[in-house]
């Protein structure tokens, strides 16, 4: 199988900023290691000494209920230390630099950093500028790699398989992280992607990345293994890109009526928070297709496997 | 923070259909590497090891494992209560033909699982490489429960304390109870199999290999050495 090479490729990295530059051997080894994890995460005792010893801090620029504290729970299973720096009452508000502050604390002596910021490659930019292992957790528009490694997860489970599935992805691609690191992702394995959302919503160029994109819901839905609902970002919409959000619940919102376009045993997933009755309807987050409670365990266990796996090796091999 | 000794090292147990242990495989540089005698198995790769001296063949094995199975019986008066749990990997198979054994004499089966200890190892911010987690799988609860712990091969006994460790996260049984095929002796912690097939004395520069039809197509037992 080839995994002492897989393993090796994975240890000498030292960052995990988007899933653009991960392998699929990467992305399969996190995903293997997560299902012990999330045995871990149902048996009455969990914590497992593995992390003794090892320091994360979560740097959240922009508000997180879910991943901010599945990290920390992350790290907590698997006995590390975890703290978080709540930015709103940190000296950020006092005029602090984002690299003075990354440098205070990493003089703390935490092992990897988790992060998100509102700017497009900020992570990317600590990163060249530390010494601890970051993660992203969302950076702009750009990226937020844990967030499709459990959606890849949960199609997994479900599905027994990611290789070749049809994927529609539904909402404001453009100013999604989540979507397009889904896109980076799902496309390694093959899968057919369609995208749907307002025109203006749509960034230009996803043909390139082999997504196909659709202005209704019918046509992206039709046939479909996997629909991933993106929330509406109601802080980044402040220049009318759709005229109110009445007309796009009427023309976006995901039905119980769009279901039976899909595929039999399709599925739908939503990274949450859920904006009910806007993008996707009562009845369907409610649904047995929705795999929205079962995504939150998940990210858990995605992250502590990546946790785990980031841990891992020598220091100065993996700054080489 | 990070131990910064220089080492090779890969993750055999992980790398399934890749036979580290036949005439020709590949095993530790350094003596230190031996430290664990499963570790030991996962490193590379750098020196050839060569079968010396077979200690145990298929019959031997069956003779060892079948007087282990009587002794259980025999310590735990019957096998109420007695489960047997396999030590990933090459206990796992043996776990289940131990609990073979027990129903045959017995009439009974004892319950079996297995156990990864991957996340309870005590070197794992010391090798290159992360070795692989695979899941434990024990479908039963051991609270109450008289377990006997089932490994290959016990050396320093770090493997062990880890596969304690991650039995008690489990639950509280009643008493565990250690059987391996072979004890090769080189012990680092205070840890005493009740069970053992063959005492083998050894010295640290050679491996003990076994292996299992269930994994490696047959069965038998064999010390290497390094060519050097």
């Amino acid at each position: 199988m080839g995994i002492s090479a897989q393993s090796t490729q994975f240890d000498r990295r030292k960052d995990l900023l988007g899933l653009k530059d991960v392998s699929n051997e990467e992305i399969e080894l996190i995903l293997n290691t997560a299902l012990p994890m999330k045995d871990i995460i149902r048996r009455e005792i969990k914590k497992v000494p593995t992390l003794r010893g090892k320091g994360i801090i979560t740097v959240f620029y922009e508000n997180s209920t879910r991943t901010r504290t599945s990290f920390e729970l992350a790290g907590k299973y698997l006995s590390a230390d975890t703290s978080n720096l709540a930015v709103s009452t940190s000296s950020v508000q006092k005029g602090e630099t984002l690299r003075d502050t990354i440098k205070t604390l990493e003089m703390m002596g935490p092992d990897i950093l988790v992060m998100r910021h509102s700017m497009t490659g900020a992570p990317h930019y600590v990163a060249k500028n530390t010494s601890m292992r970051v993660i992203n957790a969302g950076d702009g528009t750009n990226e937020h790699p844990t967030q499709a490694l459990l959606d890849m997860f949960s199609i997994r489970e479900r599905k027994g398989r990611i290789d070749n599935l049809k994927v529609a992805i539904l909402g404001d691609i453009l100013h999604s992280r989540v979507a397009r690191s889904n896109i980076y992702g799902l496309a390694k394995f093959g899968c057919e992607i369609r995208v749907a959302g307002p025109p203006t919503m749509i960034p230009p160029g996803l043909d390139r990345l082999g997504v196909k994109t659709c202005f209704n819901l019918d046509d992206a839905i039709r046939g479909v293994d996997v629909i991933n609902v993106l929330r509406i970002q109601r802080e980044r919409q402040q220049t009318g890109l759709f005229p109110s959000l009445d007309e796009y619940s009427e023309l976006y919102m995901l039905r119980p009526e769009h279901l039976s376009l899909a595929a039999d045993d399709a599925i739908v997933l939503h990274p949450g928070p859920m904006n009910r009755g806007v993008e996707i309807s009562s009845d369907i987050a409610d649904g047995d297709t929705a795999l929205i409670n079962e995504q939150v365990t998940n990210g858990v266990a995605v992250r502590m496997a990546l946790l785990f796996l980031m841990m891992g090796g020598r220091k100065d091999e993996i700054a080489a | 923070m990070r131990d910064r000794r220089p080492r090779e090292s890969a993750d055999a147990r992980a790398a399934e259909g890749t036979d580290l242990r036949t005439s020709k495989s590949v095993g530790p540089t350094n003596p230190r590497d031996q430290a664990d005698q499963k570790g030991a198995k996962e490193r590379t790769v750098l020196v050839e090891l060569r079968d010396k001296t077979q200690i145990m063949d298929e019959m031997g094995m069956k003779r060892a494992l079948t007087r282990i199975a009587h002794e259980i019986i025999e310590t735990n008066k019957g096998v109420q209560g007695v489960a047997l749990v396999g030590i990933r990997r090459r206990g796992g198979p043996l776990a289940v033909r131990l609990a073979d054994l027990i129903e045959s004499f017995e009439g009974i089966r004892p319950p079996v699982g297995v156990l990864d200890i991957t996340l309870y190892r005590d070197d794992l911010t010391a090798l290159a490489n992360q070795p692989l987690v695979h899941r434990t799988e024990v479908h039963f609860d051991i609270t109450g429960m008289s377990i006997v712990l089932v490994d290959d091969v016990i050396y320093t006994g770090r493997t062990v304390r880890a596969g304690l460790d991650a039995l008690i996260d489990l639950g509280r049984p009643r008493r565990i109870q250690l059987a391996v095929l072979i004890d090769r002796g080189h012990r680092e912690l205070p840890i005493k199999p009740d069970f053992v097939g063959k005492n083998v004395p050894t010295s640290r520069e050679e491996v003990v290999s076994v292996c299992v039809r269930e994994i490696d197509d047959e069965d038998k037992v064999t010390i290497q050495e390094r060519i050097q």
